[in-house]
């Protein structure tokens, strides 16, 4: 009886370790056999020297870029949301917070599509700047193009994390730093500020991993233009090139995943905004 | 030293502040003391520029600050909750407001090490809130408050999340610290014994208005009306006629009293406090009644007696037994009338 009770919680998590198993590990484990191995199963380590051609390598620093500046621009436009969301009154917070999420609520390939035709050359920004008799801008195949793409889809994922610490933020304790004698811009800056790092950090987080691995967004945006490491995996894969070298990169993406987000714990050594927990 | 003239306030159309006035004197210990939702912590919150009133004023020394934001006031406020800065150490904690202020490193430095031994935690500096017990984070945020030498330090029930002992420990703390320190203290509460305990001068507030200012003997010994009575310390209420001067019937009683001015023959209220209640044999009594249980509470006991319909609490060091008959006496002085209420808030609380 006792021990059937004590082995319950244990059996509840038994759907999710099969899942992972079968979907995450096996998946894994066939990567890492790809990635070093070549077409007749002997071991290299050639697949993962790939990254060191001039166009893979160009390729994953062009796609570290965009998605730092991608981040820093998310960061930049969702704090102050987040912030003022924070601090609107619960009822309101949720209507606001909701029109940001609503984006979210559609197809992600649905809506870059939308962009695409707003951008393109013919496209909606285009036609109506010629009717005004300005002139035409190349907007569609630029990086920039991609970077908006980036920002827009996943803006949400760091308002979001933003947004709950925030709001988690004692007012007493930001009413403590006034009544100190800190004026508005201070207490930003040595209470909501440092209080919400791990909110920064998650943020941070769920921006730039999905920025630096994107090749949809590039696809549909970059024109084939802009070629990213994560456009460089899929053709090895799709355009049917080679799953060895493919799985290879795909290894050498998954360090630069892990050292960033090793990189980003060091801020926070709490642990609380990444999976990678700190030292405290 | 500060002037509150006139303040209004009310939340979504409910009246919190009435028109409250009140003058509170340099370097005296103020206490507001009422149940909750009476508005002593609101009127604590305009005085230190968190809420704003919808009218009146506050003069600091003559000088209108109603309209300044908080950091620009010579007051700090000790919070009920624990708002110490979790990411910062305790030393950097206390050390805060000092280097907003731009303060030399080694000016911040003394003063931290002195308020740390001030509130009695020396050689915590280094340590983060995280690691506090209620009592030392507490501490930590007097000190913090207390470091920018502020004129009035505002204290909104910083003893209610401690347990029994730490509170009455914190209580001497206090004011002992205020003497060394030799500011205003403001301090809200709701816990009449702190209130009694500490104060120079204690502000009773109900319903938004205050029901009686003085010290604590004063509000103890002759409340102004039922609510102040039934509020501070136990007592035995009556509603009772003033047949004139210095002659109360109660229970269809008279006894005689020192209150005048009341006019004759007028409904009035009468507080006689337990420990007033003097139980002698049944012959000597003004009314007689019976013993109807016995608590024995240490340094007396506590009597319940049926007399004239109505269970009066007795204190005394001499027990009367269960169920023996007792007459009642009171010492004139001992009577205290009071007017009746005009306004609900001046009535007695019902779950009180």
């Amino acid at each position: 009886m006792n021990r059937i009770r004590r082995q319950r919680p244990a059996l509840l998590a038994g759907p999710y370790l099969l899942w992972s198993v079968a979907f995450t590990l096996i998946p894994l484990v066939l990567i890492f056999w790809f990635g070093m191995t070549d077409a007749d199963n002997h071991f290299t380590w050639s697949n993962l020297a790939a990254i060191g051609n001039s166009d893979n390598l160009k390729a994953l620093a062009l796609a570290l870029l965009l998605a730092a500046i991608a981040t820093v621009l998310c960061l930049l436009l969702a704090y102050p949301i987040a912030l003022i969301l924070a601090g609107l009154k619960s009822g309101k917070s949720a209507l606001i917070a909701m029109l940001f999420i609503l984006p979210m609520w559609m197809n992600f390939l649905l809506r870059t599509i939308a962009w695409q035709n707003l951008l393109e050359h013919n496209g909606v920004i285009n036609t109506i700047l010629k009717a005004l008799h300005l002139p035409e801008l190349i907007l569609i195949n630029t990086p920039g193009a991609v970077i908006l793409g980036m920002v827009y889809n996943f803006l949400p994922f760091m308002i979001l994390p933003l947004y709950t610490v925030i709001s988690k933020i004692d007012r007493e304790v930001v009413m403590a730093a006034r009544d100190l004698g800190a004026n508005s811009w201070q207490t930003f800056a040595r209470i909501t500020l440092p209080l919400s790092k791990p909110g920064i950090i998650s943020g941070i987080t769920m921006v730039f991993v999905p920025a630096l691995t994107t090749f949809v967004i590039t696809d549909l945006l970059g024109g084939g233009k802009i070629q990213l490491i994560g456009n460089t995996i899929e053709q090895e894969f799709i355009q049917g090139s080679s799953w060895h070298v493919g799985s290879g990169l795909s290894i050498v993406l998954m360090v630069f995943v892990i050292a960033s987000m090793a990189l980003i714990a060091k801020y926070d050594p709490q642990g609380t905004g990444t999976v990678i927990g700190g030292q405290r | 030293m500060i002037k509150i003239e006139n303040i209004s306030k009310s939340f979504d159309g409910v009246s919190v502040l009435e028109n409250l006035n009140l003058y509170i004197r340099e370097n005296e210990f103020l206490t507001l003391l009422g149940p909750s939702g009476c508005g002593k912590t609101t009127l604590l919150r305009i005085l230190g520029g968190f809420e704003e009133p919808d009218t009146g004023r506050i003069l600091f020394e003559g000088k209108d600050i109603s309209l300044l934001a908080p950091n620009k006031r010579p007051l700090n406020t000790v919070f009920q909750k624990d708002t110490l800065f979790y990411h910062m150490s305790v030393a950097d904690n206390i050390a805060f407001g000092l280097k907003i202020k731009g303060q030399t490193k080694s000016y911040i430095q003394d003063k931290v090490h002195y308020a740390l031994h001030l509130v009695g935690l020396d050689g915590f500096g280094e340590r983060f809130p995280d690691s506090l017990s209620g009592g030392q984070a507490q501490r930590i945020q007097i000190a913090r408050a207390i470091v920018n030498e502020p004129k009035v330090l505002l204290l909104d029930e910083p003893l209610s999340a401690l347990d029994l002992k730490l509170r009455q420990d914190m209580q001497y703390e206090l004011i002992r610290l205020k003497e060394e320190l030799g500011i205003t203290f403001i301090y809200v509460t709701h816990d009449q014994e702190e209130a009694l305990t500490m104060s120079d001068t204690i502000v009773v507030m109900n319903g938004g208005r205050i029901q009686q200012i003085g010290t604590p003997e004063d509000i103890y010994n002759e409340p102004q009306n039922a609510f102040v009575a039934d509020f501070i310390g136990d007592g035995n209420i009556f509603d009772a006629i003033m047949i004139r001067d210095r002659l109360v019937q109660l229970l269809g009683a008279e006894f005689e009293c020192v209150d005048t001015g009341f006019g004759e023959m007028n409904p009035v209220d009468v507080i006689i406090r337990p420990e007033d209640v003097e139980l002698v044999s049944p012959e000597e009594g003004t009314i007689t009644g019976v013993v109807t249980s016995v608590i024995f509470k240490g340094v007396h006991y506590e009597m319940d007696v049926l007399a004239h319909n109505y269970h009066w609490m007795a204190h005394s060091t001499k027990m009367a037994p269960e169920g023996s008959p007792v007459g009642i006496r009171i010492d004139p002085f001992n009577i205290q009338v009071m007017h009746k209420p005009i306004r609900e808030d001046q009535e007695t609380l019902v779950n009180e």
